[in-house]
């Protein structure tokens, strides 16, 4: 390959794998116009939105897409991106060894294991269904935990069975509504089903969603700040129904 | 105020740190950043209900005043840490913004509609709105404050 179409490809590389873990817009191009000019080429245009990437170089008339189908968050990957730009900025290594690492990177598993998710999301559960609504008597705090964990657990799983979008937000918000249910059956109206389950959903939810779509449509990307409001819409409108077909059992 | 503090103020603090860290592991964030983005994170709620108890206003406008402070608040503590860590910035202010994001309310929006309460519904969905718009401000002067700490170094 020539060097040319080794630059393009990666500094497309680096840009999906931050686009595809939950960089905003403004951070993706200002990183891949850092590569494009430290590899040689300043006057490359890169123009990203929420669903592809385009890098095209004016001066020999070629250019490069790449499409961007699956949106997660992974700070780990965005970190390890940003050590390898600053790295091939300060020459420490070379583009050929910049590409290398990149695939490494991209395939990459997650470095906490499950069972580190399923207490950091009883955790986050519990902890802001107290500092939310302020309950905390023995049954909201047990059918919290609960909920929080089994209804994240669920997420995950459907997320990772199948590619089916917003299915695994239904699935996790339905666990969440039904554990709410029985404990509100079995201690007989004596606990708070709202409270717990606002503490429950919160690590489903897309807040950190909604506030990137309006900071990335402030940034000026017209285009992907109301896209990705759209995806944030969809999911909570997953979660919303979710909970709402159990709800009006009490 | 010094009561405020010892019963509420301190048990606010703990557990915005705690879920802030727990986001963080949800998240993937790196290990060596989990103890400061949670310190990050509290420093951020801790400011938005002081000022949620301090302010003689309506609902709606402690919450927009308090979301756009403590945003400002994470975005600087954030920028700091970045800068000491070596780190994006992204890997701190984003799971300190959980317990200030509104998905909590846009997931009570969904609902209500769902569930026959569209009144409640609006009113929540004006909440999302507010808050959204103000944690989006509050970040860009975040960024000009960081911008301008950078000049000062140099």
């Amino acid at each position: 390959m020539s060097k040319t179409t080794v630059m393009l490809q990666t500094t497309l590389l680096a840009g999906a794998i931050l686009l595809e873990n939950g960089a905003e817009i403004e951070r993706v191009e200002d990183t891949m116009h850092r590569i494009a000019s430290n590899a040689g080429y300043p006057d490359a245009q890169i123009f990203v939105l929420l669903t592809g990437i385009t890098v095209s170089l004016p001066e020999t008339a070629t250019s490069q897409v790449r499409a961007i189908h699956r949106r997660g968050m992974d700070l780990e990957k965005v970190d390890q991106v940003n050590t390898l730009s600053r790295r091939f900025a300060h020459h420490e290594i070379s583009l050929d060894q910049f590409a290398d690492h990149l695939a490494q990177v991209n395939r990459a598993v997650p470095t906490f294991p499950f069972s580190w998710l399923a207490i950091a999301a009883a955790v986050v559960s519990v902890t802001l269904m107290i500092a939310f609504t302020g309950h905390a008597t023995m049954a909201d705090l047990l059918t919290c935990t609960l909920a929080g964990t089994l209804g994240f657990a669920t997420y995950y799983w459907i997320s990772k069975l199948g590619s089916i979008r917003f299915l695994s937000e239904f699935g996790g918000a339905l666990v969440i509504g039904l554990i709410t249910l029985i404990s509100y059956e079995l201690t007989r109206g004596n606990c708070h089903p709202d409270a717990i389950i606002i503490g429950a959903v919160m690590p489903l939810v897309p807040g950190v969603a909604i506030t990137n779509a309006v900071r990335d449509t402030m940034t000026g990307n017209l285009l992907s700040g109301p896209a990705r409001a759209v995806e944030a819409v969809l999911s909570a409108c997953a979660i919303g129904v979710g909970i709402a077909l159990t709800s009006f059992f009490y | 105020m010094l009561h405020w503090l010892l019963t509420n103020g301190l048990l606010q603090l703990a557990l915005a740190y705690l879920a802030t860290a727990g986001f963080g592991v949800l998240l993937n964030i790196p290990r060596r950043a989990l103890n400061l983005s949670g310190w990050v994170g509290a420093a951020g709620w801790f400011t938005y209900e002081l000022l949620y108890y301090l302010l003689p206003a309506s609902i709606d406008v402690k919450l927009a005043v308090g979301n756009l402070i403590a945003a400002v608040v994470i975005g600087v503590a954030s920028g700091m840490a970045a800068h000491y860590k070596q780190m994006p910035m992204i890997i701190f202010n984003i799971p300190s913004l959980v317990p200030l994001v509104p998905g909590g309310q846009s997931y009570r929006v969904v609902r209500n509609l769902v569930t026959g309460h569209p009144n409640v519904a609006y009113q929540y969905l004006g909440q999302v709105v507010i808050i959204a718009g103000v944690i989006a401000i509050g970040f860009l002067i975040a960024e000009f404050f960081n911008r301008l700490a950078w000049q000062l170094i140099r």
